[in-house]
């Protein structure tokens, strides 16, 4: 589903945080990414979701090489990723209700018409009830903002998905529902999944292998 | 209560039924803490666990006076058994209580650092806020031995704020919270984003404060950090506290008494990673009875009319007892 390879990429083309990175996640495979904070795990959940175009490599979606990144990006690659971050309230419009939130790629790929029906399907997979989706971020907890960061990464019904400290936040009980969440969908649609992380115990108990963060490459290690 | 049997000596920090309310425009209130009762001795660390919107950090804004111009509060909260932090007045809790008689570690160190000053000149500054030294050298050496409390690295010292990791922004506030010898230490969330080997080191440190004769109040979320620091642990849902418990029966055997923190501990991916159903209710429209029966495989008709009192250091009407763990545990390991 995702091959990345010889991957570079950073903020400053002669310190680049990404160098010389190989990831590979199949279909349906869920991949956790271990590593310290800080180390550039999340510049390559970046790439992986085409949010920041690498300096150096390939990347392939799907089986098609990504030539452009960010607004460049065909719409059909870009709506084949979703994407959910640590912090709730730095990727969400806090002038949106959690409702419009969800609907956001719906309406900004011009299917809005799809959107009652499928914000009805998520929003009780995620656990969110008539009278929060109609809630503004400032008036819900992180969980509750989190898990309408999920459904909105999920209402395009990506093949790839990419959980990028998604639950680093939460308590444990929201954590395990999330996660649950997630499982529930890939079941359910075949989606590969890219967690990255940096609690081991978490990710060897979600995934189906996790990789860690190496020295200049992303090395191989079996699941504990 | 056994909670308070355990803590023999006068606690740094004693609260009887605080309770804080937000007035809503329309009249509808949000009962954000509702009678919390618990005691910190010297020496001691007390967790307060339980998930994001239940009321920690409403709880410790209380303690310090900071809660907006819309919060009420009643009971007392009384500091190294003379203070009530609750009535003291903004004049008292700035001058005499926040940084000289409450340290406060910061939820994210990053934010509480001043970006356009180094490591150093937020030390001396402080130090010649809090204490008496005076004299460039002296407030210079005392500024060192600051950071070196903290563990802070003195080849750091000139750096500013986003010059340094996580890790070492995070006890450079450490050490500015140390400075005043304050006798209670509270830290909201200090470990919230960083990774585990981090987290550990900190918290670590932080017993190490606690073991040198300070109370230590930690609000988090990581029930791993919890089991890792603290002597007693406070479950906080829906605003009220619903059990205390030491540290090791806890974590271990027999394990929780409450359904609600029984559930959090069965969360963990070492443990069941089975999330509890439902989320918890809002603060602003919370029910008559139980505020956890809508949740609870435990939950009866007494439950839902009736709300269970917090007796013997447990709100619960059928609480658990003799419950062991292990084995659940021992089932997510194989
Ligand atoms: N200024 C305020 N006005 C009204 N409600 C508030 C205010 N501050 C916090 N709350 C509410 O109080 C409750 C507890 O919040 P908080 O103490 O921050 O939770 P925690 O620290 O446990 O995550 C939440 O429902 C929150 O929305
Ligand atoms: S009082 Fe009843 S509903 Fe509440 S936690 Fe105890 S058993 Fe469950
Ligand atoms: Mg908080």
């Amino acid at each position: 589903m995702l091959e990345l390879t010889r991957i570079t990429a950073g903020y400053d083309r002669r310190a680049p945080v990404v160098r010389d990175v190989f990831l590979s996640v199949g279909y349906g495979e869920a991949v956790g990414l271990l590593g310290p904070s800080g180390c550039g795990k999340s510049t390559l959940a970046k790439v992986a979701a085409l949010l920041h175009r690498p300096d150096a490599g390939t990347m392939t979606l799907d089986g098609t090489v990504v030539r452009g990144w960010r607004h460049r990006a065909p719409q059909e690659q870009r709506t084949a990723v979703g994407v959910v971050f640590q912090q709730p309230r730095l990727s969400a419009d806090p002038r949106l209700s959690l409702r419009e939130l969800i609907a956001q790629p719906l309406r900004s790929t011009g299917r809005r018409r799809e959107v009652p029906a499928r914000v009805a399907e998520l929003a009780p997979l995620v656990g969110l009830s008539e009278e929060l989706l109609e809630r503004r971020p400032h008036a819900v907890s992180d969980g509750q903002l989190q898990r309408a960061c999920l459904a909105r990464a999920l209402v395009l019904r990506p093949g790839l998905l990419i959980c990028d400290e998604m639950t680093a936040m939460l308590d444990a009980s929201t954590t395990a529902a999330l996660v649950a969440v997630v499982e529930t969908y890939r079941a359910e649609s075949g989606a590969a999944l890219l967690a990255v992380g940096h609690d081991r115990v978490l990710l060897e108990r979600w995934c189906d292998r996790t990789v860690r963060w190496g020295e200049r490459s992303v090395e191989r290690v079996p699941v504990g | 209560m056994t909670a308070d049997r355990e803590t023999p000596v006068t606690p740094v920090l004693d609260v009887r039924d605080l309770s804080v309310r937000f007035r809503m425009r329309g009249g509808r209130d949000i009962a954000a803490v509702t009678d919390a009762r618990f005691s910190v001795a010297p020496g001691e660390c007390l967790a307060l666990v339980g998930e994001s919107g239940c009321g920690k950090s409403v709880l410790a804004s209380a303690l310090l006076g900071l809660l907006p111009a819309n919060a009420e509060t009643t009971g007392s909260a009384v500091l190294g058994g003379d203070t009530d932090l609750l009535t003291a007045g903004e004049r008292t809790l700035a001058r005499t209580v926040r940084g000289r008689r409450i340290g406060l570690v910061p939820q994210s160190p990053a934010a509480h650092l001043t970006p356009v000053r180094t490591v150093r000149a937020q030390l001396e500054e402080t130090l010649r806020e809090l204490t008496g030294v005076r004299g460039a050298a002296a407030v210079r050496d005392a500024a060192g031995e600051a950071a070196a409390r903290a563990s802070f690295p003195a080849d750091h010292l000139d750096r500013y704020p986003h010059e340094l990791s996580g890790g070492l922004a995070q006890r450079a506030a450490t050490a500015l919270a140390l400075i005043g010898d304050a006798p209670l230490l509270l830290a909201d969330e200090p470990t919230t984003g960083l990774d585990r080997d981090l987290v550990e080191r900190t918290v670590d440190e932080l017993r190490r404060h606690t073991d040198e004769g300070r109370a230590l109040l930690i609000i988090t979320h990581d029930l791993a950090a919890a089991e890792r620091i603290a002597d007693r642990v406070a479950v906080m849902y829906a605003g009220r506290i619903v059990e205390i418990a030491g540290s090791r029966p806890f974590f271990g055997a027999p394990g929780p008494r409450h359904p609600y923190a029984k559930g959090l501990l069965d969360a963990l991916p070492e443990r069941d990673f089975a999330p509890i159903p439902g989320m918890p209710p809002e603060l602003g429209a919370l029910p008559d009875g139980c505020a956890f029966a809508a949740r609870c495989t435990r939950a009866d008709a007494r439950c839902t009319d009736e709300r269970p009192a917090f007796e013997d250091a447990l709100a619960c009407h059928h609480g658990l007892t003799g419950r062991a763990h292990s084995l659940t545990k021992a089932a997510a390991d194989a």
